[in-house]
């Protein structure tokens, strides 16, 4: 669109044609209030609160609906706009209860500065206001009727945003209301006096953060506190492979801080909008009642008892030395996390393979990132990162079902289809729901996905076993179509892995790939080296500078399924599981680990914790700073929300661990670097969204990096030897930025035949691994689902 | 069936055939019936459209927007199917003239659709008439199922190779505000009935997104007779910048009520005083609401004005959709208000603001007025109300409330202050049970 210039408030501005004019103000800095305006939601018009003059228009026109034109003349603020704000103004307040008071919104509510603005204070209606009685539509979203101000924006979210469509409006006039669209055989239930609406949807809460107003509240944080009594930490989400910007809510308790809230109001992270149901609410598992708050040792009783830090530790540490001694370091194993940070994975790694001195680490594998890495090897540009998503052209969704899976994914493949006119691709098993953005689907046969790769290498042959279709020349068409597009994002499922996922990387050569892995840090968890069978950065075990670092065994060592196997045969001595819970997930047998000195670190005493010798009570993400890799690679620092009394962080509990067993720790963390003194502790604590601290530091180059659990001092070490990490804009990170990493061209281990033993956590939009049953507000939900919505349904 | 009336003042064009049995398909074709259209199809669209301009025909719904204008604003190319749509949600209070088109005339209708269609290029119309008008359905239904028998709607029409026209008939859910164009397209496609953003305007973005004309009924029955007589004969009918006749319906405090088609910039107090045989039972004229109920009132002295759209316009208030309706001395003004804004309370659709609230505050408050609850205070209020709301809604049915409103406020000031002072009349205002509020409980 060619340039226009148009005045506004005097100020000559010039923007593309077609801009409107709300929009085209917004980037000048001049600000034009909207109640139902919301960028990227289709136009409204209803509130009339952003009415402007342009001259020579016969009365006052909305901005958000007016294109600027050439030599447009607007203004934007005088008496008799003002005096037009005011009224529309008067007349919600009206009916509105005014009992910001207690609102949840108080504070941060949009009707309130407006009102602070225009000055709409006074009222002469003497006649009652319309009441209506509050309703809980679902254990997250609440809904205060009188409150509403009829933007519509929750009616938009939820139709246009989330193509889910569950609100509506009922009645008309005065007496419109916001309602749940309900299915006809739940209506007809309403109208019998049954209960009222239940939402029947992906229970995202993107109505309550779109809602100007405190008329949407969410029920895990409904009347807890009033906004300004909290601290707003930016960090990022702990639940799926996306990694969101959360901005978290927390208040000081008696033992510690706890996190009331979680939103994303500065829509700064690269999730802009959007959080699904677990970023917005399920952060409750940290304060859950059940968390482990001492460390707890094993007794000749056979009871674990919570012991001392001191002697749980020095317990450990001598043990775990004695065992490496005697039996000898390949008797112990590892398992690490996906859910711990980059620096406690690295650090965890380079503990077992300096201080243990084995191979034998692992972790729960939800993607197969080492295929990925090498079949990409020679290549450049061809890790496609989540903002990739946000704009591309043209995008191929083979397997999995971003949905329930990678909830951001299709927020971003919906809006980027509903916006940019995007065209999606998409090959699955299943009519996944983003099928009704995709501008093509192809049914792919069960276990098909191999042949689907062949096929759209060329294999003709490959047909019949890749897909169902409906007519004979449909697969040709979809690959004829993917083939011709230029520049194509391609989103795999953990359904692709191994040889299937190298060939059909082949098959698109053009193309720029990225894996959906679940958990916030299972990409980071493979990057730091995880493996049995890679270093950091996916490098070989041997020859490259970092193993002659290391000085570790050069033969790869066993993997999470192999040293249950050992254990079985009584050939593993220790095994150490930081944040895991194999035991649950792998279905492995508890007798399997009857002779192994067994040490957990988690939150909760979950199945694998039940059994083991030692447990030490860890913090979650939400109480640590760190960083984490998305699945496509985005790396994000995370910060220091919360805190809980009697955890300590994974960072912190392994090199306690590696000190009680003797070791050096300089030789482990680099720290000691810093000009300062320590302040790793205050590190992310609470200054702000972005740490504006921390950022000063960084920028006059005085990061304190003094205290040895101090994770900056392991990023510095991360960025001298993983290659992808090697150029860290921390800068750009700690002001809230994320940044896109792939692994190195070359140098990559050499894979062949490799296991790749990725088990999908197959998560729903409601679950999370073994946190769901920690979370009240999962739980609830997911009763909600299954009872409230399904009962109604099934009674027709 | 309600009564014809006549007068010898009257010049019957639209409804030269009422009461002659046109409705029947076979007489309507014996009075010239679907003459028009054939010379239509023959003469192209380009002539359809200049003999439409000629005639000065302006929108019989209210707005009175040039109609052959609005016909050559649709693109002559479109990729989406192009629609006309006649506008027969005739909700207005006060009006009754597209009733007695349907009921009379209803192929007058079908014709001037298919004149639209062909001028515009579109192969297919919707004839959408009120909820209430449910009853007319049968006769409009059987209307164009006599058309379609006949060759005249359907493919090929009148033998024609190519030419085709379809007509589909639909009724509304009972929305006034679904009489505005873009809201009675929202309702058509089977939505909520609420107003769209122009632009773009329905002839280039209307009906399921292709270029649309609509028209008032009155307007689409008028393009025959335009077409038949010639456009600058159909003009010159009229007064300046008016061509034509209109029908008028006139009630309340009247000799004989009734639809009448007169000459645009007909004299008002020739209309009321002659063509409706002066006030009732002798009475004295107290106001005239001269255009339906969204037109500012006209006092007693105020009627000496033509009935056109630019005459109406200088005099302050509308011709509108030429409901003429006559108050006589007897009549409350603060009743009348009321009754009006209760008519525009209970039909705003809520989409925006200042109409939602702005109609039910006013409705508040002139209800407690009107129960002896007022002060004078009230009396600023409504009129800073209603001027609030002048202009900033989204479509104008938020206007259609407040410019009645102002006008009795300003016309009607003393009454007011009067009615405060215990000059009320006693009689009890009819109540209308509420609709659409189920759960409105006075509380807080």
């Amino acid at each position: 669109m060619p340039d226009v210039n148009f005045i506004v408030d005097g100020q000559k501005l010039t923007a593309p044609a077609g801009t409107l004019l709300i929009d085209a103000c917004k980037s000048a800095g001049i600000e034009i209030p909207a109640f139902c305006y919301y960028p990227g939601l289709s136009l409204q018009a209803a509130c009339r609160m952003c009415v402007v003059r342009i001259e020579k228009a016969p009365k006052l026109a909305t901005a958000c609906t007016t294109t600027v034109a050439e030599g447009m003349n607007v203004t934007t603020e005088s008496p008799e706009i003002a005096q037009a704000r005011k009224a529309t103004l008067q007349l919600l307040l009206g009916n509105h209860p005014l009992d910001c008071p207690v609102c949840d919104a108080g504070g941060e509510c949009e009707l309130q500065d407006m009102t602070f603005k225009y000055g709409a204070a006074d009222s002469f209606y003497t006649e009652p206001k319309n009441h209506r009685e509050e309703q809980k539509w679902s254990p997250v979203v609440y809904f205060d009727r009188p409150r509403c101000i009829l933007c519509y924006r929750c009616v938009r979210m939820c139709g246009e945003g989330m193509d889910v469509f569950a609100l509506g409006i009922q009645n008309r006039g005065s007496s419109s209301v916001i309602a749940p669209n309900v299915p006809s055989q739940l209506a007809s239930l309403l109208n019998a006096g049954a209960d009222q609406a239940q939402l029947d949807c992906e229970q995202c809460g993107m109505c309550i953060d779109a809602c100007p107003v405190g008329a949407l509240t969410s029920g895990t944080y409904r009347y807890k506190t009033r906004p300004w009594e909290m601290n707003h930490v930016a960090t990022v989400c702990t639940h799926c492979g996306d990694g969101c910007k959360t901005t978290l809510g927390v208040r000081s308790v008696s033992d510690g801080s706890e996190i009331v809230r979680g939103d994303n109001r500065d829509k700064s992270g690269m999730n802009g909008d959007f959080l699904c149901n677990k970023g917005r609410y399920a952060f409750d598992f940290t304060n859950n009642i059940e968390r482990l708050t001492s460390p707890l040792v094993r007794q000749a009783d056979g009871k674990l008892k919570p012991v001392s830090w001191d002697e749980a530790l020095k317990f450990t540490g001598k043990k775990l030395r004695e065992l490496r001694d005697t039996r000898g370091p390949q008797s112990i194993g590892v398992i690490g996390s996906n859910r711990t940070t980059n620096e406690e994975n690295y650090l965890l790694q380079k503990f077992a393979r300096t201080v243990l001195g084995t191979n034998n680490i692992d972790h729960h594998r939800t993607a197969d990132f080492v295929t990925l890495a090498n079949a990409l090897q020679g290549t450049t540009g061809r890790f496609a990162s989540q903002r990739n998503v946000e704009n591309a052209q043209a995008l191929l969704v083979i397997g999995g079902d971003p949905t329930n899976q990678a909830p951001l994914t299709a927020w971003n493949l919906r809006t980027n289809v509903r916006l940019n006119k995007a065209r999606l691709y998409i090959a699955n098993h299943e009519e996944i729901k983003l099928r009704r953005q995709a501008k093509d689907f192809i049914q792919v046969q069960q276990f098909g996905y191999g042949s689907l790769a062949s096929y759209l290498a060329g294999n003709n042959a490959a047909a019949e076993g890749a897909s169902i279709v409906a007519q004979a020349d449909q697969l040709s068409n979809f690959r004829t179509a993917i083939q011709a597009e230029e520049k194509l994002i391609v989103l795999i499922g953990n359904e692709v892995r191994g040889g299937e996922l190298a060939n059909l990387i082949k098959a698109l050569p053009n193309a720029r790939f990225a894996l959906m892995a679940d958990y916030v840090n299972s990409r980071g968890a493979s990057d730091m080296g995880l493996l049995p069978d890679a270093l950091p950065g996916y490098q070989p075990l041997s020859g490259s500078a970092l193993a002659n670092e290391y000085t570790a065994p050069t033969a790869p060592g066993l993997d999470l399924l192999a040293m249950f196997d050992a254990a079985t045969r009584g050939d593993l001595s220790a095994l150490y599981v930081v944040g895991s819970n194999p035991i649950k997930r792998f279905g492995i047998d508890p007798f399997a680990l009857k002779d192994t000195f067994f040490i957990v670190q988690d939150l909760f005493l979950t199945e694998t914790a039940q059994i083991a010798d030692v447990v030490f009570p860890a913090a979650n993400l939400y109480e640590k700073a760190g960083s984490v890799t998305n699945s496509y690679g985005d790396l994000q620092l995370v910060s220091k929300a919360a805190d809980k009394a009697g955890t300590r962080s994974d960072f912190e509990l392994i090199v306690r661990l590696a000190d009680h067993m003797g070791h050096d720790i300089k030789t482990l963390v680099p720290f000691g670097k810093g000009l300062r003194a320590d302040m790793g502790q205050s590190r992310g604590a609470q200054s702000g969204e972005a740490d504006r601290h921390a950022v000063w530091l960084m920028a006059n180059n005085m990061e304190p990096k003094l205290s040895p659990f101090d994770p900056f001092a392991i990023l510095d070490e991360i960025q001298r030897v993983v290659p992808g990490y090697d150029k860290l804009l921390r800068l750009q990170l700690l002001s809230g930025n994320d940044q896109h990493i792939a692994p190195a061209s070359t140098g990559l281990v050499q894979i062949e035949n490799r296991k790749d033993l990725v088990l999908p956590s197959s998560d729903t939009l409601f679950t999370s691994g073994s946190l769901t049953r920690y979370s009240p507000m999962l739980q609830d939900v997911q009763r909600h689902q299954e009872t409230e919505v399904a009962d109604h349904l099934a009674a027709d | 069936m309600p009564t014809l009336v006549s007068h010898p003042d009257e010049v019957k064009v639209v409804s030269r055939r009422f009461g002659l049995g046109a409705e029947a398909i076979d007489k309507y074709i014996e009075l010239d019936g679907y003459k028009a259209v054939q010379k239509a199809i023959e003469q192209g669209p380009e002539w359809i459209v200049n003999e439409m301009k000629a005639s000065g025909l302006r929108g019989r719904g209210g707005a009175g927007f040039p109609t052959g204008m609005k016909w050559s604003f649709v693109p002559k190319v479109s990729e989406k199917p192009k629609y006309v749509l006649v506008n027969g949600d005739e909700s207005e209070p006060g009006t009754c003239k597209d009733h007695v088109i349907f009921l009379h005339d209803p192929h007058a209708v079908i014709e001037g659709t298919m004149i639209a269609g062909l001028a515009i290029g579109a192969k297919m119309g919707f004839i959408y008439l009120r909820g209430e008008y449910r009853y007319l359905l049968k006769i409009v239904e059987k209307a164009v199922a006599d058309a379609y028998a006949k060759g005249i709607l359907g493919k090929n029409i009148f033998g024609k190779e190519g030419v085709d026209f379809d007509i589909i008939t639909q009724t509304g859910a009972g929305a006034y505000e679904v009489g505005e164009e873009s809201a009675l397209m929202e309702s058509l496609e089977g939505k909520r009935g609420v107003p769209r953003i122009k632009p773009p305007f329905p002839a280039v973005v209307g009906l399921y997104g292709g270029p649309t004309v609509i028209n008032n009924a009155e307007t689409i029955a008028n393009a025959p007779h335009i077409l038949l007589m010639g456009g600058e004969a159909y003009a010159k009918l009229g007064s300046e910048r008016n061509g034509g006749t209109r029908l008028f319906g006139i009630s309340g405090h009247v000799e004989r009520p009734g639809v009448y088609e007169l000459p645009m910039g007909y004299s008002l107090r020739k209309a009321i005083y002659e063509v409706a045989g002066g006030i009732k039972d002798g009475k004295q004229l107290k106001a005239v609401v001269p255009g339906g109920s969204s037109c500012p009132v006209l006092k007693a002295d105020e009627i000496d004005v033509g009935l056109d759209f630019d005459q109406m316009g200088k005099a302050g208030t509308m011709l509108g959709s030429g409901g003429i309706v006559v108050l006589d001395e007897t009549v409350s003004i603060v009743e009348f208000a009321l009754r009006t804004i209760r008519f525009y309370q209970h039909e705003s659709c809520g989409w925006c603001i200042p109409c939602r609230e702005g109609t039910d505050w006013l409705k508040k408050t002139l209800t407690r007025f009107h129960a002896g609850g007022g002060n004078k205070k009230d009396i600023d209020n409504i009129q800073y109300l209603a001027e609030n709301m002048m202009g900033r809604t989204f479509c104008p049915l938020g206007d259609a409330a407040a410019m009645p409103t102002l006008g009795f406020i300003k016309k009607f000031r003393s009454e007011f202050e009067e009615y405060l002072a215990g000059a009320r009349v006693e009689h009890p205002l009819i109540q209308i049970q509420p609709v659409g509020e189920p759960e409105l409980a006075g509380a807080h």
